[in-house]
C-alpha cells in the first residue's frame, strides 16, 4: 500500500502557542487512521490546514508523492480530501437533493443529482431519503449527507471529525459500517475522536497528538486503553474503580414519596423515594429525560414538587435555590455553558455568583473588587484553571474549565451535598479524571453527592448505590456491588429484572 | 359592470409597482439581506425616470432610456446598503431606514425644478404590468428549478454552507441587492412617467413601505406576489375610490394601507408565516474560524 496523503513536519503557530509542531503522519489507500488526542492537542487545527482553512507556516502536504498547497475547502475537495464535520453545514429547510446539488449550475440540480445519491447510497450503506428536508433528519442521518457531499465530490480521503459524539449508539454502530464499506472499496479515512474503545474497534492505525506534536503512532492491534490514554495524558491513568470504601455517616438527605411535574404540566417524577447519608455517592442512571431533571431542580429548590417531602438535616427547607445553597446545597447543573455561568462574565465574576452581596465580596452592599480579585485567584489556583487571567470572559475558556469554575464556586467549605449531573459530558480524559478526584475528595470531608450521568463507567466507578430513573420512577437504590450493568441496562429501557 | 372593470384596472394599475419593488424585495431578501430603503430607492427612480423622460421639456426624452436609468440609479443607491451590511456587517434594518431617508431627501431637494411640469411623452401602463407578472414567473421558475436559484436560496439560509463550498457568499448578496434596488427604480418609474406623469415630492406615498411588508405577507413567493400586490392595489383604489363618498375623514383612507400592513403582518406572524423568512436573514455572514 502506498501512501495516499502523507504531511511532513506541519507547524502552525497562534499567538502564544504552537497549535501544530513538527507534526507528521501518513494515510494509506484503504486505511483508517486514527488522530486522537486531548481538547486543544491540536487535532482541530490539523483538519483546518488539511481542509484548506489554515495555511501551516512550516512543512510540506504531499498528496500521492506531489507537494500540494491547499487554498479552500473546495480546492481541498478536488484534489480528493473531504472532510465530515462535527456540526453538519446543511441548508435545514432544503432537501437532501437541494444541499447536495449546491454548488452546480443548470436547470434542476436537485433532480438530476438524486440518482446519483441513491446510487452511491446503495453502494456504501448510507441509507438516506433524497428528498427528505434536512430539519426532519436525526443527527446520523445528516451526517451521513455530509459523507455523502464528500463522496460526490471524488474525495478519497475522508476525515471524520468527531463523528460519533453526536451519535446514539446504534447510529454509531450503522456510521461504523459505513466506515468498514468505504475502506473496503479503498477510500483512506481520518477518524478523528478520544473515545478510547471506538478508536480500538475501528481503526487500523493510531497517531496520538499532545500539545500540537506527535507523541505516538501504534497500529490499532498492538494498542491498549491503557497506553493510548498514557500517550494522551502524558501521564497514568487509572481506569479502575475510583471509589474506596468510605465511612457512611448519619442520613442527610430524606427523599420521601416526591412527585412532580414538568414543564409541559405532565407528571415527570412519581412517587420518589430514597435516603442519602454523610459520605455516600448515589449515582442515578437512565436514559435522559426520564425524570432526571426535575429531581435535581426539585431538589436545588429551582422547581416545586407537587407533592412529597424532602428533609435536609432533618428539616424542610425553604424552596429557594439562595438559601439551599447557604445550607449546604452544591449544583453542578447540566447545561454548564448557560446554567451553569454567565457565558459574557469574567471568571473573577463568575467565581462569585453565589456569594457576591455577602461578606467579604461585598461590604454594606458595595462590591469589594479586591476581594472578589483575591477570591479568583484562589480559586484558580485551588483547581487549576487554565485561563490566561481572571478578567477573561467565561465563554472563552474550554469546557473542563468552565466545569472547574463551576466547581470551585459551589463546592465552597460549606458544601455538604452535591448535586451533580453529567459533570464530566464533552470532557477529556484529563478534565474527567480531575472533576471526579474533587467529587470523591468531598465525600471524604463528609459531602454526600447525587450523580446523575448516562455514563455507566461513571457511574459504577463513582458511585457507593445505584438508582435508575424511568419514566418518574426510581428504581433502588441498589448497592453497587449488587448490580451489574446489563440489570441497569434493563431497569433503563423499562425491562423487569 | 363598467365600475368594476374600472376598479380591476386602477387595482392593477396600483398593484404593479407593489409587484415590481416587492419582487425585487424578495430576491434581495432571499439572499439574506433585508433592505428597508425601498421607498428610498423608489423615489430616487422616480425622479430620475421623469427627468430622463422630460429632455429639454418638449417631449423628446427617450422612454426606455428613462427606465433604464431609473433601474441605474436604484442599484446605485442600494450599493450603499449593500457596502454597509455586507462589507462593514452594520446593522441591516438601521442602513435601510437611513437609505429610505436618504432617498426622500435627495429627490425633494433635487426635484424642485419638476415640480409641477406636465410630460408630454407620457408611457403606457400594461407593458409594465405585463412585464412585472411574467417576470414573477421567471423568477419562481428560476428559485425553485436552477442551479443559481438553489444557491441565492442556500445563501440566504445559510451562508457558511455555500461558501464552504467556494461560493462567494458576499457576491451574491451584493448581486441580489442590487437587483432590489434596480427594481425598486423600476416601480418608481412606473409612477413618474405611466401611472402618474408629473413629479411630485413624496410622490410614492408609502408604496415602498408597502412593498416591503408584502414580502412578509407573500411568504417570500414570487408567484403569491402577483396576487399579494394586486390585492394591496386594489385596497389602495378603494382608499382613493371612497373618501368623500362615506363619511370617514380621508385622513382615516390615507392611513388604511399602513394600518393594513400591520394587520397584514399581525395574522401573517399569527400562522406561522414569519416562519417562511429565510434562516440568515439580516444577520451579517463571517466565515467562522474553526
Amino acid at each position: 500500500m502506498s501512501n495516499f496523503l502523507e504531511l511532513r513536519n506541519i507547524t502552525k503557530r497562534f499567538p502564544g502557542v504552537v497549535a501544530n509542531d513538527a507534526v507528521s503522519l501518513e494515510v494509506k489507500a484503504g486505511e483508517v487512521l486514527a488522530l486522537l488526542g486531548e481538547n486543544g492537542a491540536g487535532k482541530s487545527t490539523l483538519i483546518s490546514i488539511l481542509y484548506g482553512l489554515y495555511r501551516p507556516e512550516e512543512g510540506q502536504i504531499l498528496l500521492e508523492g506531489k507537494p500540494v498547497q491547499i487554498a479552500s475547502p473546495r480546492h481541498a475537495l478536488q484534489l480528493g480530501i473531504g472532510l465530515v464535520p462535527q456540526h453538519p453545514l446543511l441548508v435545514s429547510r432544503h432537501t437532501v437533493a437541494e444541499n447536495l446539488a449546491l454548488g452546480s449550475s443548470g436547470l434542476f440540480p436537485a433532480g438530476r443529482i438524486a440518482p446519483k445519491i441513491e446510487q452511491l447510497a446503495a453502494q456504501y450503506g448510507l441509507t438516506v431519503d433524497p428528498k427528505a428536508k434536512i430539519s426532519q433528519l436525526s443527527p446520523g442521518e445528516k451526517q451521513r449527507v455530509e459523507i455523502l457531499r464528500s463522496l460526490l465530490g471524488g474525495a478519497r480521503v475522508l476525515i471524520l471529525d468527531e463523528p460519533t459524539s453526536v451519535l446514539t449508539p446504534q447510529e454509531a454502530e450503522s456510521l461504523f459500517a459505513v466506515m468498514r464499506n468505504l475502506r473496503e472499496a479503498g477510500k483512506s479515512l481520518i477518524f478523528i475522536s478520544h473515545k478510547l474503545e471506538e478508536v480500538l474497534s475501528i481503526t487500523d492505525r493510531i497517531v496520538v497528538l499532545r500539545r500540537g506534536k506527535v507523541v505516538g503512532g501504534l497500529a490499532t492491534k498492538d494498542a491498549t486503553k491503557q497506553k493510548l490514554a498514557e500517550l494522551m495524558v502524558g501521564r497514568n491513568v487509572d481506569f479502575s474503580r475510583k471509589r474506596q470504601p468510605v465511612q457512611i455517616g448519619a442520613p442527610i438527605l430524606e427523599v420521601s414519596n416526591l412527585s412532580a411535574k414538568n414543564s409541559r404540566g405532565l407528571e415527570a417524577l412519581k412517587n420518589v423515594s430514597f435516603t442519602l447519608a454523610q459520605g455516600q455517592v448515589l449515582g442515578v442512571a437512565g436514559v435522559a429525560g426520564n425524570g432526571q431533571s426535575e429531581l435535581i431542580e426539585v431538589l436545588a429548590g429551582l422547581h416545586p414538587p407537587s407533592s412529597g417531602q424532602v428533609k435536609f438535616e432533618g428539616t424542610d427547607l425553604e424552596p429557594n435555590p439562595a438559601k439551599r445553597f447557604e445550607a449546604g446545597i452544591a449544583h453542578i447543573p447540566e447545561d454548564r455553558i448557560h446554567m451553569g455561568t454567565v457565558p459574557t462574565m469574567t471568571v473573577a465574576e463568575n467565581l462569585s455568583l453565589r456569594q457576591y452581596s455577602q461578606a467579604p465580596l461585598s461590604n454594606n452592599g458595595i462590591r469589594d473588587l479586591i476581594a472578589l480579585e483575591t477570591n479568583a485567584k484562589e480559586k484558580i489556583l485551588e483547581y487549576t484553571i487554565a485561563t490566561p487571567s481572571s478578567q477573561t470572559p467565561s465563554r472563552l475558556l474550554s469546557g473542563g474549565n468552565i466545569q472547574k469554575v463551576i466547581l470551585a464556586r459551589e463546592l465552597g467549605a460549606n458544601a455538604k451535598l452535591i448535586l451533580a449531573v453529567h459533570p464530566t459530558y464533552g470532557l477529556d480524559i484529563g478534565a474527567t479524571d480531575q472533576v471526579h478526584s474533587v467529587l470523591l475528595e468531598r465525600t471524604k470531608s463528609g459531602a454526600a453527592v447525587l450523580l446523575v450521568s448516562e455514563d455507566l463507567e461513571e457511574l459504577l466507578s463513582l458511585s457507593d448505590q445505584i438508582a435508575i430513573l424511568y419514566h418518574g420512577q426510581l428504581k433502588g437504590p441498589f448497592p453497587v456491588t449488587e448490580i451489574t450493568r446489563e440489570q441497569i441496562g434493563l431497569y433503563m429501557t423499562g425491562g423487569a429484572v | 359592470m363598467e365600475e368594476i372593470l374600472g376598479a380591476i384596472l386602477r387595482a392593477l394599475s396600483f398593484g404593479t409597482p407593489l409587484l415590481l419593488a416587492s419582487l425585487g424585495a424578495i430576491i434581495n431578501e432571499r439572499s439574506g439581506v433585508v433592505n428597508l430603503g425601498v421607498e428610498g430607492m423608489m423615489i430616487l427612480g422616480a425622479l430620475t425616470a421623469f427627468a430622463v423622460a422630460y429632455g429639454d421639456g418638449t417631449g423628446n426624452g427617450n422612454l426606455y432610456l428613462a427606465v433604464l436609468a431609473a433601474m441605474a440609479v436604484g442599484a446605485l443607491a442600494s450599493m450603499i446598503h449593500a457596502f454597509v451590511t455586507i462589507t462593514l456587517r452594520a446593522n441591516q434594518f438601521v442602513s435601510g431606514l437611513a437609505l429610505t431617508m436618504l432617498g426622500l431627501g435627495v429627490a425633494g431637494l433635487l426635484g424642485k425644478r419638476f415640480e409641477g411640469v406636465p410630460l408630454f411623452n407620457q408611457a403606457p401602463e400594461l407593458p409594465f404590468t405585463i412585464a412585472a407578472v411574467l417576470l414573477a414567473l421567471l423568477l419562481a421558475f428560476v428559485l425553485s428549478a436552477t442551479g443559481f436559484g438553489l444557491t441565492l436560496r442556500s445563501v440566504g439560509e445559510n451562508p457558511a454552507a455555500a461558501d464552504v463550498l467556494g461560493l462567494n457568499v458576499n457576491l451574491i448578496r451584493y448581486g441580489a441587492v442590487a437587483f432590489g434596488g434596480a427594481m425598486a427604480g423600476v416601480a418608481g418609474a412606473f409612477l413618474s412617467i405611466a401611472s402618474r406623469p408629473s413629479w411630485t415630492d413624496g410622490m410614492t406615498v408609502g408604496l415602498g413601505w408597502v412593498a416591503v411588508a408584502l414580502v412578509i405577507f407573500v411568504g417570500w413567493s414570487p408567484l403569491r406576489a402577483i396576487a399579494g400586490s394586486f390585492f394591496f392595489g386594489l385596497l389602495y383604489y378603494l382608499q382613493f375610490a371612497l373618501q368623500g363618498k362615506i363619511g370617514i375623514p380621508s385622513e382615516v383612507f390615507a392611513a388604511m394601507p399602513y394600518i393594513l400592513v400591520i394587520v397584514v403582518l399581525a395574522l401573517a406572524g399569527a400562522r406561522g408565516q414569519q416562519g417562511a423568512a429565510p434562516e440568515a436573514l439580516g444577520k451579517p455572514f463571517t466565515r467562522g474560524e474553526r
